[in-house]
């Protein structure tokens, strides 16, 4: 499978990932290597095969609805680079 | 369900003929719980910036999302008063986009394996009753909350929304007014306030709707779509689509041709405008969570909701006409809020229904409207209430007496029975007092009853003068048969 210049630069936009033109090259090339490599499952017939979501059967765990977490904002903003009064500060971003 | 008669009516005129308008919403329904979807953290509105958040919420590199059982339970209590298919078995997914207050880079939602899928909703528009077809009901996080005005550089993020679940409620795209759609979005959020999922506060964003508007002539295929992000009040959803759909109109007429694209409305100028971000065409890549394994329930556990769901709108309405003899109209407006409803239903209990519902919509929501105070707070109870309405019907008092009397509970308080005893403020329907009152003005009024002979419109004068002597306690319609009778007229 092919991946082109242009599809390299939009996935790398959507990752918000910067790629040099000369990385880009080499990415094409990666991960149509990739891709081709994972292709090899087509080649099993999974027709009428419900997809694996566990190897042990289980339920999803459930928690009861309580109010047992939280109240921690200093924490919660200790790595920020920037704050105030508990706020995360960001380079402004305006719709 | 949109026959010729109804759709004629709803067509917008343009310059080359009539248009239709076809509208789909979206509501994000704010879940009532005391926790987040997938954390321990409170959903407490207002509290002070990120305190209202774990290091699930803030997306901490290794923490993991655990479902909260009163949200699925709510969901399908939703889906149920909805009348819609619950899906026992549904998925979570990953919507990846970036935003500064979505600190995971992805929403957990649903997607192909939604937990509710079609359902209806009965809607009442201008008079006529329609079915609004619901496509599906799904669970997902609420993101966090950016304000842009506290400086010329900086955006500040709070997350204690971040995590909080919301159910995304979409119709089909059956509406086709901006009437249609208000009165959607005000019966589902008559119906979620019933069940109490969610409280449906619109000014605190509890409830809010995208608007999916397009047009075309009459018998086309559908037109391409605007989606109007957003609306965050029934007023607002309803010039929000007038002035989408004049906008396509224009294009279109003038031989332009509608973008797909998002759009806000800015209430203050009247107009709804592209969205900057709208090149970056959403690619969400969705892909089920790792985090979380396929949710499911059995179908013992919906039973069990669902005969604990309360009586919703549409039956207590029913209800309503048949056991207490209203209106349709008058039951409607008593149901539109449980609250109202419940007043209502102590007021009539074993007394008449119509006068009860009278009094209820006429008088009391009338006062309470002026004065500004809801229900919750009415000065009058609802056991007060109904003591003025049983006294009214076992004709103790007369109408008139009886508005005397409210006045003199809003008030002062007070059992009415007692007020009216203590205050001698009884309707007099002995005929003896009655009949000496009468006696008395017609004695005093020789000339008066020569002229009554003539002219019978002079019965008022004389019921006006009996009431008066008799401080407003006679019944009326006694006083008014037994002066006919006297006076010889017909």
């Amino acid at each position: 499978m092919q991946v082109d210049a242009a599809t390299v630069r939009r996935i790398a936009r959507l990752a918000r990932i910067k790629v040099t033109d000369e990385e880009a090259k080499g990415l094409e090339k990666e991960l149509s290597g990739i891709l081709d490599w994972v292709r090899q499952l087509d080649e099993v017939d999974t027709s009428g095969v419900e997809p694996m979501v566990r190897v042990v059967a289980q339920q999803m765990k459930q928690r009861a609805d309580v109010v047992n977490d939280g109240e921690i904002a200093d924490a919660v903003v200790a790595n920020a680079p920037l704050t105030e009064d508990h706020f995360f500060v960001v380079p402004k971003v305006v719709e | 369900m949109n026959d010729a008669s109804t759709a004629n009516k709803n067509l917008m005129q343009g310059a080359t003929g009539p248009w239709e308008i076809v509208i789909g919403l979206e509501v994000h329904a704010q879940v009532n719980s005391k926790s987040k979807l997938f954390s321990g953290s409170s959903t407490a509105f207002g509290a002070e910036p990120n305190s209202h958040v774990s290091l699930v919420d803030a997306a901490m590199p290794g923490m993991l999302p655990v479902i909260n059982e009163e949200c699925v339970a709510q969901a399908i209590r939703t889906g149920l008063g909805l009348k819609a298919q619950i899906n026992n078995r549904s998925i979570f997914d990953r919507k990846n986009y970036f935003y500064p207050d979505l600190p995971q880079g992805y929403q957990i939602s649903q997607y192909k394996y939604p937990i509710v899928g079609e359902g209806v909703i009965e809607i009442d528009a201008e008079g006529e009753s329609m079915t609004v077809g619901i496509e599906r009901l799904h669970l997902e996080q609420d993101a966090g909350k950016s304000i842009h005005d506290q400086h010329p550089d900086y955006s500040y993020v709070d997350l204690n929304r971040s995590g909080v679940a919301l159910m995304e409620i979409v119709s089909k795209p059956d509406m086709r007014s901006a009437k249609q759609a208000q009165a959607y979005v005000t019966k589902l959020r008559t119906i979620l306030r019933y069940l109490e999922t969610c409280d449906g506060d619109m000014e605190k964003g509890n409830l809010r709707a995208d608007v999916n508007v397009s047009v075309r002539k009459p018998g086309d295929k559908l037109g391409t779509r605007c989606e109007i992000k957003n609306v965050n009040s029934i007023r607002f959803i309803g010039q929000a689509i007038e002035v989408e759909a004049r906008r396509q109109i224009g294009i279109i007429e003038d031989g332009g041709k509608i973008d797909q694209e998002t759009r806000l409305f800015d209430p203050a100028k009247g107009e709804t405008r592209a969205m900057r971000s709208k090149e970056e065409a959403h690619d969400y890549r969705y892909f089920p969570d790792p985090d979380l394994l396929p949710l499911e329930f059995t179908q013992g556990y919906v039973d069990g909701l669902k005969a604990h769901l309360p009586e919703l709108p549409d039956e207590k309405k029913a209800r309503f006409i048949k056991d207490f003899g209203l209106s349709a109209y008058d039951a409607s407006v008593l149901v539109a809020e449980k609250a109202n409803a419940d007043y209502f239903e102590i007021v009539a209990k074993d007394r008449d229904g119509k006068i009860a519902a009278n009094w209820v919509i006429n008088e009391l929501f009338g006062r309470l409207n002026k004065e500004g105070k809801d229900i919750e707070h009415s000065p009058v109870s609802a056991a007060q209430l109904g003591g003025i309405v049983g006294l009214i019907s076992s004709n103790a008092i007369s109408g008139k007496i009886a508005k005397d009397l409210f006045e003199i509970v809003w008030t002062e308080g007070g059992d009415p029975a007692d007020i009216v005893e203590k205050r001698g403020m009884k309707q007099v329907t002995d005929t003896g007092a009655i009949e000496k009152a009468v006696n008395e003005i017609i004695k005093a009024n020789p000339e008066k009853v020569e002229q009554a002979k003539l002219k019978p419109s002079m019965l008022g004068w004389f019921v006006g003068q009996v009431m008066k002597q008799t401080g407003g306690k006679a019944a009326p319609a006694a006083v008014s048969d037994m002066l006919k009778a006297k006076l010889g007229i017909e």
